[in-house]
């Protein structure tokens, strides 16, 4: 009548057995993220060190540092600065306008507030090319703008091509980025807190920024990463919207492996900027955690 | 102070949407200059349908979503699965591999796929003496790989709210496991699945560099093709397609929100890629 | 006894290398008792109920339910239910096909099913409410939902996860006595997990009681708390005053003050250490001029804090003893007050005494 009762033996058999389950169930995963990522991302460092043939071809054997010399050169230099300026205004201007909508947005009605948040995300949803496009329309020299400033006994308006449309357009494809973390975190905060604060004698501009802004900061933090990262690395902007002058890190790496075919030199260019947006990453949520 | 702010937020919509309305304006434009309004028509539509190259791209894009939203929310929902319930060596490294895709700009994300395909059909030239080449099959492939991630962020947010004692009821009623994923987990979780079938769905059509970058010459996407003619000057062709491409994205936004409606109450986050890093930044 | 309901034999479950849950425990629970385990939070009882019902597999030992070893079938293959402490309910079906899931996943015949679901949300009183969503219901109905769906697949033993912990008082001490008239009705075992001691004594035909995961004492609920065997155990109960004692002769034992009480020694020889359990209710207070029963024990003290509760007063009383001693008398017309400060004698009978070792 007795069978066997459990020993410390089987228990472990059975974890064994449970996470053997666990561990298959997420296999295709594993084997599709390794196969088409991982080793994409080893194949991309590999090539970094590769040498560029005359041709155009990328040579494996002889490894070199000259892709990643050529990353500290003036003219390379230039462009990241533009790139890491660009993306930083655009995330200040982003943050100045977003904060404000977003406190605005948190302190309605919850049926206002899913009624903003809606039509936030509306053309936030709809596709980010032909958003861009639509200022290309708007910025031409003989587009609406123009022609309503000519309207109004200006001149043609010429934005278009230059840094500032570059960044109008970050800053339109990119600002929801920065609202939804901003509306999330002022709209899970305890309100009760800036309560107690004005029963505590604390006016409302003292109230916001001892109590409301802090607690608001993880949301800040979240934005600025989920614009300064992008609008770092952006391609499709640039190209639509700026010219010869205004090159990007995102554009010039695109060139190099669809026009001048250097891709070691690309590839270095890559991981530059993967690095740099490690650094902001961690240097955002440093200064993030510093405030609380 | 209240009404600066509203202020702020009237300027704010204004700005979001000018543009938006304005490009559909246009489309309805009878005239090839862009900007010079002359009388509506359909004229542009028209045109749009019968051009063989949109046409072709409209369709390869509708194929590629299709597969890579399929392939990616099933994958990715495993994944989710796997990452949240089970307890194995090695989840550490998945998690954070699965993360990445999350993270990491789109043109790195180019780089790396062509790189890797081209790395691939040189080998599988040596070995086999096939030359591959790239086309609508690796446009999946590559939208698959940045789809999983995100539709495992969905679903396991879903899946981290799902009280798990809900799960050991149905074991205590003597359901299976599978019987117990089947009439308990998946319904439970299926407007996170449908969440990520979504998002996969809108990164698919919506995406350019990493496309241009691996379908070569042969196969183009909608998107794709628009930005090519883009670079070469605004027509009211593109205007056009635009607009139907907005049109399109809204009403699949629209879908989207009535599902989650309908499935949850108040505080589900809508799914989309930004809304999902900030989950993980914020937390 | 023959054919226990439960029987734990060894139980022990080990959480990684340092956390012990359960440790050894043996434990038989009879045929259609109702039998609570209790104990304080992280106490191991409702690891010990999980690994009864299949969720946990045991480090070791054996899980015998009707003599059959259960331990190594996982939870969908025991002949056992489980009444969730958040309830589990399905949200995304309705109460009635809440009920019937154990019924279908067991292929019983769907007009069978229908006529067990229908019965049994009637004895719960919710009939009515067979087609609303959990998401509807209030907390106790909730609660009856759970119940029914448990004991529609007429388990041969039937666990309970602290079922009352969210419902407000009131609703909590009516849903006692249903549960209990329930179960003597339907006659099915019940293993019922709680930290709340007055439900253990009012609802349980035996209470063990755990504490650190191990099994301290068992037995009716009047021996656990008149005989209560540990100092855990009598403090755990009800209210208690331990007051330190060395034995000095058959039932007698010397207090820290230096004063001989008389208390059943049992066979303790002198010498020991030991603790005087003595229960609030026992103790008296007398004017120090009255005539005090003979053969009992008596303490001078002051009264340092009394409060008022309604239908009893607490006396917090000063014994030289170091700690407080309480006492607790019956808010009846004609009984004497005593006011703080006043000196009074501490009495009680030497059986009232239960000696305990630490």
């Amino acid at each position: 009548m007795t069978t066997a009762p459990v020993t410390p033996e089987l228990e472990q058999a059975a974890i064994r057995a449970e996470s053997r389950r666990g561990f298959l169930i997420g296999l295709p995963a594993a084997f599709y993220l390794v196969l088409f990522f991982a080793i994409p991302l080893v194949l991309v460092f590999v090539y970094s060190f590769a040498t560029r043939s005359s041709t155009g071809q990328t040579v494996l054997a002889e490894w070199n540092l000259e892709s990643y010399q050529r990353l500290f050169t003036p003219g390379v230099l230039v462009i990241f600065l533009r790139s890491l300026l660009r993306a930083s205004v655009t995330t200040a201007i982003c943050l100045l306008f977003s904060y404000p909508f977003a406190y605005y947005m948190a302190t309605r009605t919850p049926r206002v507030r899913n009624l903003m948040l809606i039509f936030v995300m509306i053309p936030f949803w709809s596709n980010f090319l032909v958003r861009t496009y639509a200022w290309r329309v708007l910025l031409g020299s003989d587009g609406p703008l123009s022609q309503l400033s000519q309207n109004l006994g200006g001149e043609p308006i010429r934005l278009l091509f230059t840094n500032s449309a570059v960044l109008i357009g970050l800053v339109y494809g990119f600002m929801p980025f920065m609202v939804l973390p901003l509306y999330a975190a002022l709209e899970r905060m305890d309100w009760r807190l800036v309560e107690a604060a004005r029963d505590l004698y604390a006016d409302g501009w003292t109230a916001f920024r001892k109590v409301t802004l802090p607690l608001s900061m993880p949301g800040v933090v979240a934005g600025s990463i989920l614009v300064f990262i992008p609008s770092l690395g952006a391609y499709v902007t640039p190209a639509l919207l700026g010219g010869a002058k205004t090159v990007g890190i995102g554009d010039y790496i695109v060139s190099q492996f669809l026009a001048a075919r250097n891709w070691p030199f690309g590839s270095a260019l890559s991981f530059g900027v993967m690095f740099v947006m490690l650094l902001a990453t961690v240097y955002y949520f440093r200064a993030g955690a510093k405030t609380l | 102070m209240d009404r600066v702010l509203a202020l702020n937020a009237w300027v704010l919509y204004v700005f979001f949407y000018a543009p938006i309305l304005v490009l559909i304006f246009f489309s309805f434009n009878d005239n090839n200059n862009v900007a010079i309004w002359t009388e509506a028509s359909f004229r542009w539509y028209g045109e749009m349908f019968q051009n063989d190259n949109v046409t072709s791209s409209l369709r390869n894009s509708l194929v590629v979503a299709f597969f890579s939203t399929i392939v990616s929310t099933v994958i990715g929902t495993l994944l989710a699965i796997s990452l949240e319930r089970y307890r194995f060596r090695g989840r550490g490294a998945l998690d954070g591999l699965a993360y990445l895709p999350i993270i990491i700009p789109d043109v790195t994300m180019a780089v790396m796929l062509l790189i890797f395909f081209f790395q691939a059909f040189g080998i599988i030239d040596n070995l086999f003496g096939v030359r591959l080449n790239t086309g609508l099959l690796t446009i999946t492939l590559a939208h698959i790989a940045f789809s999983i991630s995100f539709v495992a962020v969905v679903v396991r947010a879903r899946l981290a709210q799902l009280d798990d004692s809900l799960e050991e009821a149905a074991a205590d009623l003597y359901a299976g496991r599978w019987q117990t994923f089947r009439k308990v987990t998946l319904p439970l979780i299926a407007p996170g699945v449908a969440g990520g079938a979504l998002l996969a769905l809108t990164l698919s059509l919506d995406d350019v560099v990493v496309t241009s970058f691996v379908s070569g010459s042969g196969a183009t996407t909608l998107p794709v093709y628009v930005f090519g003619l883009v670079r070469r000057g605004v027509t009211p062709l593109i205007n056009a397609v635009s607009t139907v491409m907005l049109v399109a994205s809204m009403v699949l936004v629209g879908i989207s929100l009535g599902f989650q409606r309908g499935a949850e109450a108040r505080g589900q986050k809508l799914a989309d890629p930004e809304a999902l890093k900030l989950e993980m930044a914020i937390d | 006894m023959a054919n226990p309901a439960v029987e734990l034999t060894g139980v022990t479950k080990r959480f990684g290398d340092e956390m012990v849950a359960v440790d050894g425990l043996d434990l038989s629970i009879e045929d259609g008792e109702f039998f609570s385990l209790l104990g304080p939070s992280g106490c191991g009882k409702t690891t010990t109920l999980r690994m009864i019902a299949g969720f946990e597999f045991p480090t070791e030992g054996s899980v015998r339910v009707h003599g059959t070893e259960m331990a190594l079938k996982p939870p969908n293959e025991r002949p056992i239910n489980t009444v969730f402490q958040s309830y589990a309910l399905f949200p995304h079906m309705t109460v009635a096909e809440n009920v019937a899931f154990g019924l279908q996943m067991k292929k019983v015949e769907k007009s069978e099913i229908a006529d067990r679901v229908k019965r049994v949300l009637d004895q719960v009183q919710l009939g009515r409410r067979a087609d609303a969503k959990p998401s509807q219901l209030s907390g106790g109905m909730q609660q009856r939902v759970a119940l029914a769906r448990a004991l529609v697949n007429e388990p041969e033993v039937l666990l309970l996860d602290e079922p009352l912990g969210a419902l407000d008082l009131k609703l909590r001490q009516a849903m006692q006595v249903e549960l209990k008239d329930l179960q003597t009705r339907v006659g099915i075992t019940f293993v019922y997990v709680t930290h709340d001691q007055e439900e253990a004594l009012t609802m349980s035909d035996r209470i063990g009681v755990m504490n650190e995961g191990r099994l301290l004492q068992v037995g009716r609920s009047e021996e656990i708390y008149e005989a209560p065997t540990s100092r855990f155990v009598a403090d755990f109960i009800g209210e208690i005053n331990l007051l330190d004692a060395t034995v000095v002769g058959p039932d007698t034992a010397r207090l820290g003050s230096g004063v001989e009480v008389g208390v059943p020694t049992g066979g303790a020889q002198a010498g020991t250490e030991v603790t005087l359990a003595l229960r609030p209710e026992r103790l008296s207070l007398f004017d120090l001029d009255e005539e005090l029963p003979s053969g009992s024990n008596r303490l001078r003290v002051r009264v340092s804090r009394r409060m008022y509760f309604g239908d009893v007063y607490f006396y917090d009383v000063d014994a030289g003893l170091g700690a407080q001693i309480e006492v607790k008398e019956e808010n009846r017309p004609g009984v004497e007050l005593y006011d703080i400060g006043e000196e009074a004698y501490l009495v009680w009978s030497p059986q009232a005494a239960n000696l305990v070792m630490a």
